[in-house]
Formats: C-alpha cells, sequence, structure tokens
C-alpha cells in the first residue's frame, strides 16, 4: 500500500491490521513516540477542514514527526493557477507523506499518480475520505470488540453523506452486517450503492423515514448532518435539515449497548442531552479517528 | 460494392445502420489521403441495414473506440485483395480522452491536460465511470 485514496484501497487484512496497530498505540504510547522523528507530514488542504487536519497534525506529531502546510488553498500557489500535479511534485520536495483535501472529486488520485511520496486523501468533495471509514471501523471495533454480526442504523443525509457510503461498503465485508436506513424521501440512498453493494453483497437492508421504529434492534446508530453546502436551494436544506434529532426520548427502546456515532460537526441532530448518555461515543470517535491515523502513517511510510 | 474492391486496406463491418458518418468523423478519417467509402444502408443477414467504412490504406484503428461505440463491430484487414485477419471488437475496459466527464465538481474541470479516462464497472449494462469521480456516463 503506497497510498490511500480510497476506503476499497485496503483489504479487509490490511484494514485488521491497521486497528491492531491503533490499538496498541493506545494502550503504548511511548513506544511511538519517536517513531516519525525527522519525518514531516505535508497538510495540503485546499478547502478549510479544521478537525481533519489537526487530527492528522496531532497523529503526526505524537509519532515524534513534524508538520507543515496549509489550511485553505487561497493561501497556496493554487490562487497563482498551478495544477494539483504540480503543486504535489513540489510539495514531495519537503515532505515525507502528504495529506491531501480538495474540493474537487478526484483530486487525491490526481495526486497519487504524479507523487513520489504516499499521498493520503482527507477528503474530496462529496466522494472520499477514508480516513473517516477507518475512524468509525476502529470505534466499533473498539467499542463493540468486533466488526461482524452487527445491526447499524443509518440516519439523516444518506443520499450526500460520503460517510455512510463509505462506511456501507467497507461494512459488507463483514459477516452478518445488517442495514437500517432512515431518511426522509428526499435524502435516500442512492440506488447504485443498494445496487452495486448491497444487493451485490446480499446484505440485508430495510429503509424507513421513522427513527424510532427500529431503534430497538440497533448495535450501532450512525447519524449524520444535512449538510448545507450539497444542497443547491435553501429552501430544501431548511426544510429537511431539523428532520430527525435524536434525543433522549428517542432513545426510550434503544439496545442498553448502543453505540451512537456521528461524524461531526453536528449541528442540532443530536441533541446536547444525549452527550452524557454511556451510548454516546462520538468524541471518542474523534480521539480514535487520530490513532488510526498514526497507524495510517506508520503503515505509509513502512515504519515498524 | 463488395470487400474485396479495395486491394489493400480496413473495412469496417458491422456497424449499426446510420452511425457510419459518425465513427467517420470520431476516427478522423477525414485527415487521410487514401481513399475513403462510407456506404450506408447496406443491405446485412445478421443486422437487416448497416453501415461499412472502406479505407484504401492499412492504418491503426482505435479499437477501443469502436468497442465503445458498437461492440457488434468487425474489422477486417485486407492484404493483396485477401482478408487476412478479422478482429471482433468488444467494450474496452478503459477508455481515454472519447467521452468527457460532466460532473463539475470533477478534478478533470480544472487540471490542465488530465485525460478524461472512463473504466467499464459493469459489462452487461454497459456502465462506464469516471476514473477520478466515479460518475456515471450517461449515454
Amino acid at each position: 500500500m503506497k497510498n490511500l485514496i480510497d476506503i476499497k484501497d485496503l483489504s479487509v487484512e490490511e484494514i485488521d491490521e491497521l486497528i491492531k496497530v491503533a490499538k496498541d498505540i493506545m494502550q503504548n504510547p511511548e513506544k511511538y513516540s519517536e517513531k516519525c522523528k525527522y519525518k514531516k507530514l505535508a497538510t495540503l488542504f485546499f478547502e478549510p477542514s479544521t478537525r481533519t487536519r489537526l487530527s492528522f497534525e496531532a497523529a503526526m506529531m505524537e509519532l515524534g514527526g513534524n508538520v507543515l502546510g496549509f489550511s485553505e488553498a487561497s493561501s497556496s500557489s493554487t490562487a497563482k493557477g498551478e495544477s494539483v500535479s504540480d503543486t504535489i511534485r513540489v510539495v514531495g520536495c519537503y515532505s515525507d507523506i502528504i495529506a491531501m483535501r480538495h474540493p474537487k472529486e478526484g483530486a487525491p488520485l490526481v495526486a497519487s499518480m504524479k507523487s513520489t511520496v504516499p499521498i493520503i486523501n482527507a477528503g474530496d468533495g462529496g466522494h472520499n475520505h477514508p480516513t473517516q471509514t477507518l475512524t468509525d471501523l476502529l470505534t466499533i471495533a473498539c467499542e463493540k470488540n468486533r466488526l461482524d454480526n452487527l445491526t447499524l442504523g443509518l440516519c439523516g443525509d444518506l443520499k450526500f453523506g460520503r460517510t455512510v457510503h463509505s462506511l456501507i461498503t467497507a461494512m459488507s465485508r463483514y459477516k452478518n452486517i445488517k442495514f437500517v436506513l432512515i431518511s426522509p424521501e428526499e435524502l435516500k440512498i442512492p440506488e447504485y450503492v443498494k445496487e452495486e453493494i448491497l444487493d451485490k453483497n446480499h446484505i440485508e437492508y430495510k429503509e424507513t423515514d421513522d427513527i424510532e421504529k427500529y431503534i430497538n434492534e440497533l448495535d450501532i446508530l450512525y447519524m449524520t448532518r444535512v449538510q448545507k453546502e450539497r444542497f443547491f436551494n435553501e429552501e430544501d436544506y431548511l426544510r429537511l435539515k431539523d428532520y430527525y434529532i435524536l434525543n433522549k426520548s428517542k432513545l426510550e427502546n434503544a439496545k442498553k449497548d448502543l453505540t451512537i456515532l456521528h461524524p461531526l460537526p453536528r449541528v442540532n441532530e443530536i441533541s446536547t442531552e444525549v452527550d452524557d448518555d454511556e451510548r454516546a461515543c462520538y468524541f471518542k470517535q474523534v480521539m480514535y479517528g487520530k490513532y488510526i491515523r498514526m497507524a495510517l502513517i506508520l503503515k505509509l511510510l513502512n515504519i515498524k | 460494392m463488395n470487400i474485396d474492391s479495395i486491394r489493400n486496406g480496413i473495412v469496417i463491418d458491422h456497424i449499426k445502420a446510420k452511425k457510419g458518418l459518425e465513427i467517420y468523423d470520431i476516427l478522423n478519417l477525414g485527415k487521410l489521403d487514401c481513399s475513403v467509402a462510407v456506404i450506408t444502408n447496406a443491405r446485412s443477414k445478421k443486422l437487416g441495414k448497416k453501415d461499412i467504412i472502406k479505407i484504401d490504406k492499412n492504418i491503426d484503428i482505435n479499437l477501443d473506440i469502436l468497442g465503445y461505440l458498437d461492440p457488434n463491430i468487425t474489422i477486417n484487414i485486407i492484404k493483396d485483395n485477401n482478408i487476412i485477419k478479422k478482429y471482433h471488437v468488444e467494450l474496452p475496459g478503459e477508455i481515454v480522452d472519447i467521452i468527457k466527464c460532466k460532473n463539475p465538481r470533477c478534478i478533470t474541470s480544472i487540471e490542465q491536460e488530465l485525460k478524461h479516462v472512463f473504466v467499464l464497472t459493469d459489462k452487461d449494462k454497459k456502465q462506464y465511470r469516471c476514473k477520478y469521480c466515479e460518475t456515471l456516463h450517461e449515454n
């Protein structure tokens, strides 16, 4: 593995290995504190994403490495009209590994075709965000102690939500996985996801617009934000943004060991009263994100 | 008109009727200095009607383009009045710079000199997706 562009680039075995290393880092952080000494991570964020950028930077720092980069396109040569290919060739001279976020879909793939150092896709428009999926997988693996025999409820924007599509892709490779797809009619999961992933892999799923209907069956409830930037029409956004708000009363019939996840940032789709519930794991999820990125950096730099 | 009416060259046969001129344009045959014949609505046992293109010279033909446009096409290479080779084209695994990605959010919309590459993702449905953004190409 030289780059991580799409979660499908990773085999189940490679994901298992990353999870194993991430768990070891969590238990023995001092063992890893100088693994990337003298190594540099470049974070090239052509669109702002403070959370993901900080996660990568914290990961590299905890490995004893250094970071450099930019956090928006206006402070890079892109503003002068430089191509992605040229930027990546230049930055490859200054760094050992690159984490890249770009508003254009496929930009990290183009970068990986020209780069001399490993490229990590840190999000490309509405397309892929593989390190979020790895974060989700590590969270599930740690909270549930397994990645098979689970029923996952995915709630909110299932149409534009790239994290949801990637998570379905990744989880569909494990045994006895079931999905409950909870969304308003306008934000239902696209047909191609059903045909090409769920049906193709004979995965059992139900669709509903009622969050409480199957909540008692769920092991995982993955909430998502209705993202304003994915709508062309503000009226539609305003109508749909408050469709699901998870609160204590909606959780009444849920399992005692339910795990509630959210890729964050949240707006209002999970009421803050849920934050203190033991089942709320979305802030722990952020922490897991740093550890899986540490494991990924080590893997791509071929450091044991 | 018979195939053996050219001595050395290429015959693109079994083209869907009325598609011959489109293929003539896409293959840029107008730029050749040899004779090229486009025969439309020729009788065909297999298709009822078909188009045929005859090129009076052996040139390199992009089989991927033909496979994408019409997988039923056959290509005959003629030498000294004889068919020396017969190709059946098929859907190519990848097509380069033939169709453009229409997704305005795709990197191909801004990156200089980046080739538009589409990958065959479903042979039965003849579905191609952009290599970069995975957007489905709608015919």
